[in-house]
């Protein structure tokens, strides 16, 4: 099975990197930009996992390693059975 | 007083430590490997500053999974002391040895220069040597020292003292422009809430000797070697 993780900065954190690419994209003359905010995407391939069993491991390892809850929130998927 | 640098792969200030302890203060001075399970009965670790793991994922991040660390959560837990610098600050807060978490610096620039830092708290075990209000210069060298912690959190470490320096400037007051990396309060270090652990972004081992431009780090050095 493969999981699609999407972490990315909470709402309350400041993301700099997110508005120099809205700076950039007004520049460009893209004034429909309201607000970009950057992440990270992790593709996870699982072996021999049913989706339950994926419902804990995934949120587990997001919350342990792959975001820091402070400042990071995470979304997943599975995008392979 | 022993001393116990601890190395990582992408480690870069480690020798710098160990000369500034070891060489400099003429401290017991031992390296701690990443993969020991030992601390080999060292009086304070530290974590030096560098790219630990080259960074990968967030600073300090995989750092924190290093089998040493295990040890260096239990010494921390009996009250040892326990010292990061940068790139260490970085892992003990992915530790979760220090509250708060690091983002990009505001102008998304890695910045290495000297910067002024106010000493907050100078009844910590890491700065008794010094005196509250005093304005030391001491190197940065980082990308991600924008210091963030929620409100509950800052309000908490404010009321018990656990920020120990505020990036200001020259004259020890706090400024938009001294607060080089937009840090949250200006903070620029800070102790645990027992005060046995503090992480610093600015370099006490670049400010060592007059030669290196500023002897200021030493108040850090010499407050660790002496009776508290």
């Amino acid at each position: 099975m493969k999981v699609r993780i999407l972490v990315s900065f909470k709402d309350s954190v400041l993301d700099p990197q997110g508005q120099t690419v809205k700076n950039a994209l007004h520049t460009l003359g893209y004034g429909a930009v309201r607000d970009v905010r950057q992440g990270k995407v992790f593709e996870i391939d699982l072996a021999g996992v049913s989706r339950a069993e994926a419902e804990t491991i995934v949120p587990e390892i997001s919350d342990k390693v792959l975001a820091n809850p402070i400042i990071e929130k995470f979304a997943w998927q599975i995008i392979e059975e | 007083m022993k001393f116990g640098i601890v190395a990582f792969p992408g480690s870069n200030c480690d020798f710098d430590t160990f000369y500034a302890f070891h060489d400099v203060m003429n401290q017991p001075t031992v390296w701690l490997w990443h993969k020991d399970h030992s601390l080999k009965d060292v009086d304070c670790v530290v974590l030096p500053g560098g790219f630990s793991y080259g960074d990968y994922l967030r600073s300090g991040a995989i750092a924190r999974f290093s089998p040493l660390m295990q040890e260096v959560l239990e010494f921390a837990a009996e009250g040892g002391l326990v010292l990061g610098i940068c790139n260490g600050f970085q892992v003990l807060l992915e530790l979760g040895l220090l509250p708060g978490a690091m983002l990009r610096n505001k102008h998304l620039k890695f910045l290495c220069q000297f910067v002024t830092i106010r000493l907050e708290n100078a009844k910590t075990r890491f700065t008794h040597k010094g005196r509250t209000g005093q304005v030391l210069r001491i190197p940065i060298a980082h990308f991600d020292g924008n210091y963030f912690a929620p409100p509950e959190t800052l309000e908490e470490i404010e009321a018990n003292g656990q920020v120990v320096f505020r990036y200001t400037d020259a004259e020890g007051r706090l400024t938009e422009r001294a607060n080089v990396n937009g840090s949250l309060h200006g903070i620029a270090g800070l102790t645990n809430k027992n005060g046995n652990v503090m992480g610093m972004m600015p370099h006490p081992e670049r400010a060592a000797e007059t030669l290196l431009g500023s002897a200021d780090g030493r108040v850090i050095l010499e407050s660790l070697m002496s009776r508290f």
